[in-house]
């Protein structure tokens, strides 16, 4: 067990796993919260079309994702803030450009092609780079300053907006920061679960925590347990039997909501039954009747 | 003007003889203060909340009309009207959540555009059933009332006692770690009130706090909110009748269309509301005030 600690990429692909563990519920839980868990799938499409940017500019397809991300997770807010009717619309179209632009791009790209894209799409523990163990690091640190920081803002802000906005929280910056967040995230974790899994990241583990807890914090720090074991433990599995991180770690963190809904549903019915029997027994008696 | 402005606490509540021990209550439980209430127009300080000729439209619908609304520093006002008349709108324009179209609205002496001491404001938001995606307990929601002071900052002694002191306020502090889509739409409704009251807010701002409340909660409720206006809070609330707050109301403000159609004492209760048994503690006929409402009619 403890070889795989020897060989360097390992290494890195772990560190990247308890990175993505953290980061991903932590910003999933204000998502789910304010019910965008899909915002997470969305900035995930457009991300591609950063990667495919990075090929073709030769730079680092981590730095172009970030960018695009960034710029495509703020249009969404501002969809959502301006575009009240025809809001959805607007998002489909920014999720299917985002993919094609992607492929579209890559193409262009020299000695590119969708194979290219297939370790962005996935994730991959043998090409985690050592510039991108360094750019994974910075930007889930600025994920983690943010999410775990300003937890009670977000709160207030994703429990409540309008109450937010009369006790004088900047809620518009909140929001686009959460936004710009959400998609550093979606880069943080593109390497080891992929695009198109990142956002199952996000929302699986928090989903899996809520059944079994009753406040905020404590549905936080279990989700986000649950996401570093589920990413490590799918890492490892991924080493030994060479498929990609991002299925093993989703179909994994899936189970874990399995068992915590087996385990928590009988224990909240009987909850609910003691609860609605103490209130529902009559204390009141009509004498005229009598 | 020559009566020059007092704090209301000192002459103008009418004490609650059954809080008369009690030391919360303030310094209006001495003898010589049980004058009566002033008229409303016998407060003439600085206006809390100053709306004029408010006009507000929603969807391309008007709904408020040129409306005219202040509240003075301790007073309690409540606005009254039918669904649909703008009562909400004419408060969620006051604490800035529906753009005014027209007219001008000033918060403590200061231009609505411009005010931005909202630590000084309790809001009470109109409860929705909606739950939220992820657990919360009673106590996270409380503490978020206490943003408004700390902003950016992480919470401290006072602000954790603050939260303490809002959720015995209102009777919750037994539930303080129970999530908030486990209560009942009352204790919900305190819970609410207890976020707006953690701030420790110099005007309490309510949108039909009573609004699918229990009897129980109801009459807690009520005595939360006769303990702040005890301290000197001034309160402006949308309520759907008086109910059991009427002893507490200064002066009525009732809208119909988005018109202002009356501005005085709260209007005299009729029909069964106004019958010496109906203690307004309950929206329901209580059995008891049957053979009563009979025996006036006959």
């Amino acid at each position: 067990m403890l070889e795989l600690l020897t060989y360097p990429f390992m290494q890195r692909a772990l560190l990247a796993a308890v990175l993505v563990g953290i980061t991903a519920p932590a910003v999933g839980i204000y998502l789910v919260q304010r019910r965008q868990a899909i915002m997470g799938d969305g900035i995930g499409h457009v991300a591609l079309t950063g990667v495919a940017l990075g090929f073709l500019t030769g730079t680092n397809p981590v730095w172009t994702a970030v960018v695009v991300s960034a710029l495509g997770a703020v249009l969404m807010e501002l969809i959502r803030w301006y575009g009240k009717t025809r809001g959805d619309l607007a998002l489909a179209m920014l999720f299917y450009g985002g993919m094609a632009g992607g492929v579209l791009l890559i193409n262009l790209a020299p000695n590119g092609s969708n194979a290219n894209l297939t370790t962005y799409l996935f994730g991959s523990i043998t090409t985690v780079s050592r510039q991108d163990v360094v750019a994974i690091s910075l930007l889930a640190g600025f994920v983690m300053l943010i999410t775990l920081g300003l937890r009670r803002q977000l709160f207030a802000v994703c429990q409540d907006e309008e109450f937010a906005r009369v006790t004088g929280l900047p809620v518009r910056t909140l929001n686009l920061l959460l936004a710009v967040t959400a998609a550093v995230t979606v880069t943080v974790a593109m390497r080891v679960v992929g695009l198109l899994l990142v956002s199952a990241l996000m929302v699986v583990p928090v989903a899996a925590a809520q059944q079994a807890t009753r406040g905020f914090a404590m549905t936080l720090a279990l989700a986000v347990s649950i996401g570093v074991v589920v990413t490590l433990s799918g890492t490892v599995f991924s080493f030994y039997k060479n498929v990609p991180p991002g299925a093993s770690i989703v179909v994994l963190a899936i189970g874990v909501f399995a068992v915590i809904t087996a385990l928590a549903a009988p224990l909240a019915k009987s909850r609910a039954r003691r609860a609605a029997a103490a209130e529902e027994r009559c204390t009141l008696r009509d004498d005229v009747l009598v | 003007m020559p009566e020059e402005p007092r704090p209301r606490t000192e002459e103008s509540r009418v004490p609650d003889p059954s809080r008369a021990a009690d030391p919360a209550s303030g310094p209006d439980t001495g003898p010589d203060t049980e004058s009566p209430r002033p008229e409303a127009s016998a407060v003439r300080s600085d206006p809390v909340i100053s709306l004029r000729g408010a006009t507000a439209s929603l969807g391309g619908r008007p709904v408020l009309r040129g409306v005219d609304l202040s509240v003075h520093r301790g007073e309690v006002v409540a606005l009254l009207g039918a669904n649909g008349s703008g009562k909400s709108t004419a408060v969620r324009s006051v604490v800035g959540q529906v753009p005014l179209s027209g007219g001008e609205l000033t918060l403590f002496g200061t231009p609505g555009r411009r005010f931005r001491d909202w630590a000084r404001i309790g809001y009470v938001p109109q409860r929705t059933t909606a739950a939220s995606g992820v657990p919360a307990t009673v106590r996270e929601v409380v503490s978020a009332g206490r943003l408004a002071r700390r902003r950016l900052a992480p919470p401290r002694k006072a602000d954790r006692a603050a939260v303490q002191r809002a959720l015995e306020l209102v009777g919750m502090a037994d539930r303080a770690k129970d999530p908030v889509g486990a209560l009942s739409g009352g204790q919900h409704q305190r819970v609410l009130i207890a976020r707006a009251l953690a701030g420790e807010p110099e005007l309490l701002i309510m949108d039909e706090p009573m609004a699918g409340v229990d009897l129980a909660s109801q009459e807690v409720l009520a005595g939360t909110l006769r303990e702040q206006v005890a301290s000197g809070t001034t309160v402006l609330l949308v309520l759907h009748e008086l109910g059991p707050l009427e002893p507490l109301i200064d002066r009525a403000v009732v809208l119909r269309d988005g018109c202002v159609v009356h501005d005085g004492p709260p209007p005299k209760a009729v029909g069964q509301h106004a019958l010496p048994g109906h203690d307004h503690v309950h929206p329901h006929a209580a059995p008891d005030a049957e053979p009563i409402r009979t025996g006036l009619l006959t």
